[in-house]
């Protein structure tokens, strides 16, 4: 018998019905990963089996932990339950912590709960898990409060919480997006050690294949509240027999097409930016009346080009300088020193004249296609909004200039008068690469474009990124903390780390042959769904 | 910690140092010559002239002002028009009163507010929940001397249980005084512990939707536990804040309440000061409760600091 | 770093469309609107209309209990309660109402201007807020009103001052959350200047804010026009306003208690009114707050 068996889940919340019909079992120390797109049911579903439901729902169907059944428990056998046979782990390490308790008194909470263990019993306990999963008390101390520590070792306080009591099962909800790659594959190897040495189920939620792919021995991919297929890993990843999951291995693989035969207009090699011996600080936090801890260097004495046509890929964790960088080149920030060429022409310090004529030049995508957008205005003036500064054109030729950008992009006249709450996350970031040609600039800067969206979506802006290279002449700085992005559709790519440019070199050299020693540990860390697809492949 | 301190200290310093500028133009650019209104109309410009030289009023308004401040460092802020007495000494008579008076409130309305508040966010949504938040709406807008004249209505002349008003003085025994305190005590309390029953309820109720309540929860701790070991803690500073502000309004409350009940409190000195024009009382006043708001909220912060880990650190 | 399970919230972004559905759904909201404008008709009629003269003074009157001529009695003077409570409506609604208009008229641009320069001139605008709110608001309305003479003229400019902060920060707090927005970022790539920021991405996204602000403080200002009024330096009689009514009632306590209850009443009721609807815009405009009260 399985140590979880789901079956015939129903779940409404507020009347809406958001899982549908969900069953599956989870083995005796294996690990389950349960992969799935924003919005699948795989969050809810955990939470269903904790039995954290939030208020007013709705929950239907059986859930059979180690022979109990848990949709009947009463709350108190919950509590009982919770953090003792089930631990569970959150995806936000800066959050999942009482910020005015010590690290010390919430490890050793649940100890005492359930043990009836003493202070100092608890204590001793809590010091053991603590080192156990990389925390020596002789480095950090019980006594820290959670700011004192890193997104990294947060989360590590977390599963040292759930697995304190060596629980049956452990679920870990996204325990490594909030996260840098190269900490992620950390904690990944710490939830594996933890499974090995306690004989203790892993329910890994996901929805990333390749961080799943890795360390699954059965897998489960749910879409729209459902169970889209479930069974053991090997098989599931190696014939993708259902199309979902055809299309998920797909859009995480995704290389976008290039045409073989396209030159950029100028020709090769001619440089549309060049930056050199760039240097951008922030003040230093204020120590006294008068004085101030030294400037903060985010980007230190950087120097690059970018080629007409080129698509540019800067990569880095998260704090390396990237979207400072970025930020500079768009005249958002002023540089401390150094030098920003655009097309031949010094830009660094633009008086009102250059500024305006930037505008022409260089445009931005960013991030979050949620807050990118002025709720109040409807696309059509959101996508002419870098038109501003060309008093010359009519509202006419402006719409018709939208409308183009927008069909460039493409997305129809229909939407002009759409406001950007009634687009989806992906129609939101056409909308976002549509403002930023709408005046046909040189070049793009796009900062984490791809980062907030699903895969499926993801795959088609990345198209959509190569395809207006092509079409419009343009020339892409994509800024990513994901490497497997960045190999795919980049020409070239650029690794920072705190402040500095380690490596460049062509896509294909950063991944297969790094120089580097911090770019070879970025791409060791980097899930890779393709190298595990093509090693069951060779298996056999 | 220190460095923290030593910062709040220095603004309440220069707010302090804006404060008896502010307060000083104000009074300057009064209409009307103080000398002949403590005089009355009948006087003799002969006796105007005198008096304004005796109060010092003909030097220039640098020096007055700078005079003002050094006297204020050796505890002098003048002498009352009215009364004849030092300022720092008619202060002195009245705070044994408005003190008292704004304290007692503020422990009413936190002894109300805190478990009310603490009760309906812990039942939110219930019928309970609903009807407390139905009263608290009500008795925010419920001005307190009204709720006052109800008060002695209805305990002093009907049931004859309290004063209506008046002061003996602390001489006459502790607890005759805090009879006389009592009901303009529960009038200015009850609004207040509206307010403060809402804030702590919303704090608790937004507290509990952070993530580290699901963290606790995902340990076993039952609802109630990780409302009292988490939850609480977290939920205070918005209420020490509201808190903060609330004594300083109780305390310049006691303007209008002191009225209702006849009280010789710090309240009614400023009031008839301002009323007759007896300068150097109302700018001493003035300046007392500003000191007073300014040291409270000095010590709202340091209570922020003792609270949250996170801000012992840095400033802000 | 990045999110891409969790979905995002708009706080107080809200388009208008579904704003006023929801506002129409919020039971809080249309009760306050309700007694609102029930309170700003009343005032209104006693512009044309009143049932008794409130001038006029009935000896054979006085100090009637409430009865179907008289429905909430008559005061010491044989005045007609109800009439009086009708005209004090006006002169507390205009007095608050002004004073808000103050409030909005200085601290939105303050505030917005500290959010878009930042350093400098933020600094100075945070201490004289923080000089402000040093002094406690009733007792500088009381110095202002009695320096500059009683009346609903100075009793405007008392509560107007302090709403001037008030504004000032809640703008600045809001405009500063939004300044680092990607579409104020990309506004500024597209070449616009912080003034026409403000005007077209800033101010409109935080005038919900505003609003609910605008309906605390005019509560508030009703709030502290009685209590002026009360200390006798609001509107000066013959003209009634309810603070007055409430200090002419402490004395008839003992024979005349309706005298008190009633105005007091129509202070509680008008306050009521917009803190309900003040909350009932508050929990429409914020998805997050809904339910919380």
């Amino acid at each position: 018998m399985a140590l979880l068996e789901v079956d015939g889940l129903n779940l409404s919340i507020r009347g809406r019905h958001i899982l549908k019909d969900v069953g599956f079992a989870i083995e005796r120390g294996k690990v389950t990963g349960v992969v799935g797109e924003s919005g699948s049911g795989k969050s809810l579903t955990a939470l269903s089996i904790m039995q954290l439901l939030p208020h007013r729902s709705d929950l239907s169907g059986s859930i059979r932990f180690d022979g109990f059944d848990i949709a009947a428990a009463s709350e108190r056998e919950m509590c009982a339950l919770r953090g003792d046979d089930i631990g569970m782990v959150f995806q936000e390490p800066m959050t999942a912590l009482n910020p005015l308790k010590t690290v010390g008194e919430q490890v050793m909470e649940g100890i005492r709960l359930h043990t009836g263990a003493t202070r100092k019993e608890a204590r001793e306990r809590a010091e053991a898990i603590l080192e156990h999963v990389g925390l020596p008390p002789s480095q950090y101390a019980l006594t820290r409060f959670p700011h004192e520590l890193s997104g990294g070792q947060r989360q590590r306080v977390v599963i040292a919480m759930a697995c304190a009591l060596r629980p049956k099962l452990l679920i870990a909800d996204e325990p490594t997006t909030a996260l840098d790659v190269v900490v992620q594959a950390r904690i990944l190897d710490l939830l594996n050690m933890l499974v090995d040495e306690n004989d203790m189920a892993l329910m890994l939620i996901s929805h990333d294949l390749g961080v799943v792919s890795d360390m699954a021995d059965d897998i489960v991919i749910m879409r729209g509240g459902e169970i889209v297929e479930a069974g053991p890993a090997i098989p599931v990843l190696k014939n993708r027999t259902h199309p979902y999951t055809r299309q998920l291995a797909e859009a995480s693989t995704h290389v976008p097409a290039r045409d073989p035969d396209w030159r950029p207009a100028d020709g090769e090699g001619k440089a549309v930016v060049s930056v050199s011996n760039l240097v951008c600080e922030y003040p230093g936090r204020r120590t006294g009346m008068f004085t101030r801890e030294p400037p903060f260097r985010a980007v230190d004495d950087v120097s690059f080009d970018i080629g007409a046509g080129e698509i540019a890929g800067l990569v880095g964790e998260s704090g390396c300088g990237k979207s400072t960088l970025g930020r500079s080149l768009l005249g958002l920030m002023q540089p401390s020193s150094g030098r920003i060429e655009f097309d031949g022409r010094d830009v660094t310090h633009p008086d009102s004249e250059t500024r305006s004529e930037m505008v022409e030049f260089v445009q931005a995508v960013f991030q979050d296609p949620f807050a990118s957008f002025n709720p109040r205005h409807k696309a059509g003036r959101l996508v002419a909004e870098p038109l501003f500064l060309r008093r010359e054109l009519s509202a006419a030729t402006k719409r018709d200039m939208a409308l183009e950008a927008l069909e460039n992009v493409g997305m129809h006249a229909s939407d002009l008068d759409k406001y950007a709450h009634e687009f989806s996350g992906g129609q939101r970031q056409r909308l976002a690469i549509a403002r930023a040609v709408v005046n046909q600039p040189r070049l793009i800067i796009a900062d984490e474009p791809v980062s907030a969206l699903d895969v499926s979506i993801r795959a088609q802006v990345v198209d959509l990124i190569v395809e207006l290279r092509e079409r419009l002449d343009l020339a892409w700085l994509f800024i990513s903390h994901d490497l497997s992005v960045v190999r795919s559709l980049c020409d070239t790519v650029m690794v920072m780390r705190s402040g500095r440019i380690v490596e460049r070199g062509s896509a294909q050299q950063i991944h297969d042959n790094p120089r580097e020693e911090y770019t070879r540990q970025l791409v060791a860390a980097a899930p890779d769904l393709e190298a595990v697809i093509a090693r069951l492949g060779d298996e056999g | 910690m220190s460095w923290f301190i030593a910062r709040r200290l220095l603004s309440l310093a220069v707010t302090l140092l804006l404060a008896t500028v502010v307060i000083f133009a104000v009074l300057e650019i009064v209409p009307g010559d103080p000398a002949r209104l403590m005089l009355g109309i009948n006087a003799t410009d002969d006796a105007v002239a005198t008096l304004r030289e005796q109060l010092g009023l003909n030097q220039p308004v640098l020096m007055r002002y700078l005079s003002w401040i050094a006297g204020m460092f050796q505890g002098d802020l003048g002498h009352s028009f009215t009364y004849g007495s030092p300022v720092a000494e008619l202060i002195g008579e009245r705070i044994v009163v408005s003190l008292p008076l704004a304290l007692m409130a503020l422990a009413i309305s936190t002894a109300i507010a805190i478990p009310v508040g603490i009760y309906a966010a812990s039942r939110r949504g219930s019928a309970t929940d609903t009807a407390i938040m139905a009263v608290t709406q009500f008795g925010i807008a419920v001005p307190n001397f009204w709720f006052a004249l109800l008060l002695v209505y209805f305990f002093a002349i009907f049931l004859r249980w309290v004063p209506a008003g008046g002061f003996a003085g602390w001489d006459e025994g502790i607890a005759s005084g805090f009879r006389s305190l009592l009901l303009p005590a529960v009038a200015l309390a009850l609004p207040q512990a509206a307010i403060l029953s809402r804030v702590a309820r919303s704090a608790i109720i937004e507290v509990l939707g952070e993530d580290f309540i699901r963290t606790a929860r995902a340990k076993g701790l039952t609802r109630r536990a990780a409302l009292w070991r988490h939850a609480l803690r977290n939920a205070l500073i918005p209420v020490v804040t509201i808190m903060g502000l609330q004594f300083a309004f109780l305390l310049a409350g006691t303007i209008i309440i002191e009225n209702v009940f006849y009280l010789p409190g710090l309240g009614r000195l400023v009031y008839q000061a301002i009323t007759q024009h007896d300068l150097p009382v109302v700018q001493g006043t003035v300046l007392f409760l500003v000191g007073f708001v300014v040291v409270t909220n000095f010590l709202v912060d340091i209570t922020y600091a003792w609270i949250d880990p996170r801000l012992r650190r840095r400033g802000r | 770093m990045t999110d891409p399970v969790m979905p995002h919230m708009e706080v107080g972004l809200a388009p208008e469309t579904s704003l006023a559905s929801r506002l129409l759904a919020s039971r809080s909201f249309a009760t306050g609107a309700i007694i609102t404008a029930v309170i700003v008709a009343m005032a209104l009629v006693s512009f044309g209309w009143t049932p008794y003269d409130v001038t006029k003074i009935v000896i054979a009157d006085r100090l009637k209990s409430p009865s179907l001529s008289h429905w909430f009695g008559t005061d010491h003077f044989g005045r007609d309660i109800f009439s009086m409570i009708m005209v004090g409506a006006r002169n507390s609604i205009a007095v608050a109402l002004v004073a808000v208009g103050i409030g909005l008229a200085a601290g939105v641009p303050l505030g917005a201007w500290a959010a878009a320069r930042r350093g400098l001139v933020d600094d100075a605008l945070m201490r004289f807020n923080d000089l402000v709110f040093a002094f406690p608001s009733i007792l500088s309305a009381v110095m202002i009103t009695a320096i500059f003479g009683p009346g609903a003229v100075n009793a405007i400019i008392a509560i107007g001052i302090f709403n001037i902060p008030v504004f000032a920060r809640v703008t600045r707090g809001a405009a500063l959350s939004l300044w680092p927005r990607e579409y104020v970022l990309a506004a500024r790539v597209s070449g616009k200047g912080a003034a026409r920021i403000t005007v077209e991405h800033i101010l409109p996204n935080i005038a919900n804010l505003l609003i609910v602000q605008a309906t605390i403080q005019f509560s508030l200002g009703i709030l502290a026009e009685a209590g002026l009024s009360y200390l006798g330096l609001g509107a000066q009689p013959p003209m009634p306003s309810w603070g007055r009514m409430l200090f002419e009632a402490q004395t008839m306590m003992a024979i005349g208690p309706h005298m008190a209850i009633f105005p007091g009443l129509a202070i509680i009721v008008t306050v009521l009114g917009l803190n309900l609807m003040g909350d009932g815009l508050r929990d429409a405009l914020d998805p997050r707050l809904r339910g919380k009260g």
